[in-house]
């Protein structure tokens, strides 16, 4: 691997500190890109208003002036621009993590993604991969005008060749991004932005699990909730209200929408015998149809109850004073625990 | 080739000698509707800051480059805007309470778009260039263009940013709008900032000459100058209904407010910026012009202050009097016939939407 002949401003990872410290996802995020950039100098960042802005959501800010404009670069305004380039790039030997500012105007690089980034390595028997990471905001819930609120994910899980990851605290988007950058495969890496704020402790020391494992996130025995992103919060105020009342509800947090880990998954539905999964997406052809499918497949006698599915309807995402109705929540993943648990 | 910047109007108030006076009806008329266009952003603005929009993307700085276009269109010429065309759309009458809509989140769209020739506002920067493109070849194919009567000649106006310029999709419709010969004209509004990346990051020439690659003609006008954008709009326009192509028009102005009220310009570009571009402010111009021709008289004054404060009350009460849409509706409005498996969900969602009720009261 060639090293850059350009040389970059000197720049540090911040000192890991031992112990856990309080951030939010967006913070998480920066400081897993930052650390990323000092780790590799082949590590690059482009997007559109990344640099002197710091992103839109703040994610990048201060990384440009800490490690450069030709490493963390504010791209011209086109998405199909930004993730052709950074093709080229990963061709060239760089590692570049791509920006989309918000999830309705990833389409335009969906040529880019879809006939190129998930192909080549198949394309070159395995002698090239492209370690490319597309990072993109995802989800509603914010009160967003149209194209702010979108969840793309199954487009992507559908697409072979891609790996696709969502954190849904602190500690996983940091970890989660820093194995998304180091791994030789495409990587879409969905950010929840409605828990962009969301504090939790992130310890940059103790890693978390490989980033294509699901988590059991809350230990239950009588009935498995399956979900990702931001629904995970939600999953886990479900379960806490059931334990409450003596019901064991447990929740698996997806973590990678693609590949899927069915064996923790098969594993939890074994002991519960039911199934929820959780998603904003909408319903047909979605993650959660993908995960039911697998269960039967696989757990098809240990279920007591049909796998249930809480989403998104099939509807375009509706304007934001409909959404928060319109998005799965606790009460509707409540109110499926139930059925499931009335079979 | 060449672009130079026309400007009749200078940022003094005085017009080009060589070029006729407007009368004073029309004077005035350009007047008023940047006056009141300005008056839909201001209001929106304080309309987000008390919480009843979530978000309103400013046009500050742009008004002349918008109400010169407007007034240059005729009624069955037909536009498509980007999300900034406030003034635009005052200008093709449609009622400036249902351009809060969308961002109030009562609705994805806020009015029909074949009722004032004004499409949908297109948040996906570049699409709508295309579907201007496809419009122009209907109009081609309804024979609507070059026949001479000004009854029937029709062509389009579609608006876009200098970010804009360097999504493919936008290149796409030059392309395709030079190879067919469309009665097309694109309306770059030149405010020199996408977001935070200034033109520098898009492109290393003038907005003007990116049109001659793709074999069209290319004219920078200064966009702040209501004179001068309407006379540039006008020809090109006619040209397009006359069915000798498209135009690129390059509109120089500025975006004095932030790309949004989400938006911190001060993580990106210096106020001296703004300072300057204050000094040619497109309203104050015309508005030094008017009093030295004797049009803009104190009772003129009072009008037009009245006009905008009843237009101000009528965004404040209509803002909050929105409908917010039925449960329904989404699945309504999905396909043009229900689906049973959507009409399902439909059932599902209104039940628990009602137990939800239910449960509050
Ligand atoms: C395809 C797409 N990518 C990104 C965005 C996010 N975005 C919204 S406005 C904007 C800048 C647009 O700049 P310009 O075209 O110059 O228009 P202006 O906002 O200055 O009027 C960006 C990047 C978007 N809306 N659509």
């Amino acid at each position: 691997m060639s090293t850059p002949a350009v040389p970059t401003p000197p720049a540090q990872a911040d000192e890991p500190v031992a112990g856990p410290v309080r951030l939010p996802i967006a913070h998480a995020l920066n400081r897993g890109l930052r650390d990323a950039l000092a780790g590799d100098d082949r590590v690059m960042l482009i997007g559109e208003d990344i640099g002197r802005l710091g992103g839109v959501f703040r994610v990048t800010d201060g990384l440009q002036k800490d490690f450069g404009d030709l490493r963390v670069v504010d791209s011209p305004l086109g998405e199909a621009g930004i993730v052709g380039s950074a093709i080229g790039l990963a061709m060239a030997g760089y590692r570049p993590v791509c920006e989309i500012q918000f999830d309705g105007f990833v389409f335009p690089a969906m040529n880019q993604i879809i006939t190129q980034l998930a192909k080549y390595r198949h394309r070159s028997e395995g002698a090239v991969s492209l370690p490319v990471v597309i990072r993109i905001p995802v989800g509603g819930g914010i009160g967003a005008i149209e194209h702010h609120s979108e969840s793309p994910e199954a487009y992507f899980a559908h697409t072979a060749g891609l790996r696709v990851v969502s954190p849904s605290n602190a500690h996983e988007a940091y970890h989660l991004l820093r194995e998304s950058i180091a791994s030789d495969d495409p990587v879409i890496f969905l950010e929840p932005k409605r828990s962009y704020w969301l504090k939790g402790d992130v310890d940059t020391t103790v890693a978390a699990p490989a980033f294509d494992r699901a988590q059991v996130v809350h230990p239950g025995d009588d009935v498995t909730i399956v979900a990702y992103g931001a629904l995970v919060p939600a999953a886990l105020k479900a379960a806490q209200q059931y334990a409450e009342e003596g019901v064991g509800v447990e929740v698996i947090d997806l973590r990678s929408l693609s590949p899927i880990d069915d064996a923790t998954i098969l594993e939890s539905v074994r002991r519960t015998g039911r199934l929820v999964v959780a998603h904003e997406a909408s319903r047909t052809a979605g993650l959660g149809a993908e995960v039911a499918a697998r269960v039967q497949d696989e757990a098809f006698y240990s279920l007591e109850a049909p796998v249930l599915r809480v989403t998104g309807y099939d509807t375009p995402y509706p304007a934001s004073r409909l959404e928060e109705d319109w998005l799965p929540g606790v009460d509707r993943i409540v109110d499926a625990v139930d059925r499931s648990l009335e079979h | 080739m060449n672009h130079p910047l026309l400007s009749l109007l200078g940022p003094d108030g005085q017009l080009d000698a060589a070029t006729a006076a407007p009368t004073p009806a029309d004077g005035l008329a350009l007047y008023r509707d940047m006056v009141m266009a300005r008056r839909i952003d201001t209001e929106a603005i304080a309309l987000q800051r008390q919480g009843e929009l979530g978000l309103w993307p400013s046009m500050l700085g742009q008004e002349a480059a918008q109400v010169g276009a407007g007034h240059a269109l005729r009624p069955r010429d037909v536009v498509f805007p980007t999300y900034r065309e406030h003034g635009m759309a005052w200008c093709r009458g449609v009622d400036p309470v249902n351009l809060l809509g969308l961002f109030r989140g009562t609705t994805m769209g806020g009015w029909n778009p074949r009722d004032n020739n004004f499409n949908l506002y297109t948040l996906v920067i570049g699409a709508q260039t295309l579907h201007a493109v496809g419009y122009a070849m209907g109009i081609v194919r309804d024979g609507d263009v070059g026949t001479g009567d000004p009854e029937r000649d029709r062509a389009v106006l579609v608006f876009l940013g200098d970010g804009a310029l360097s999504e493919g999709e936008s290149n796409e419709a030059f392309v395709w709008a030079a190879a067919q010969n469309l009665p097309v004209v694109f309306f770059v509004q030149n405010n020199q900032w996408a977001i935070s990346a200034p033109y520098s990051v898009q492109s290393r020439v003038p907005v003007a000459q990116r049109a001659q690659g793709f074999g069209f003609e290319g004219v920078r006008v200064d966009g702040n100058d209501v004179v001068a954008v309407r006379q540039v709009t006008e020809q090109a326009l006619a040209s397009a209904r006359e069915g000798n192509g498209p135009t690129l028009i390059e509109a120089f102005t500025y975006r004095r407010n932030p790309h949004t009220t989400s938006d911190d310009d001060g993580r990106y570009r210096p106020v001296t910026e703004n300072e300057e571009w204050e000094a040619r402010d497109p309203l104050a111009r015309m508005r030094t012009y008017l009093a030295g021709a004797g049009v803009l008289d104190e009772a003129a004054e009072a009008a037009l202050a009245a006009d905008e404060q009843a237009l101000a009350e009528r965004l404040r009460s209509g803002c909050r009097a929105l409908p917010v849409p039925t449960a329904s509706s989404p699945f309504e409005n999905t396909l043009a016939d229900m689906p049973d498996e959507l009409a399902r969900q439909m059932h599902e969602h209104l039940e628990f939407v009602a137990a939800g009720e239910e449960q509050d009261r």
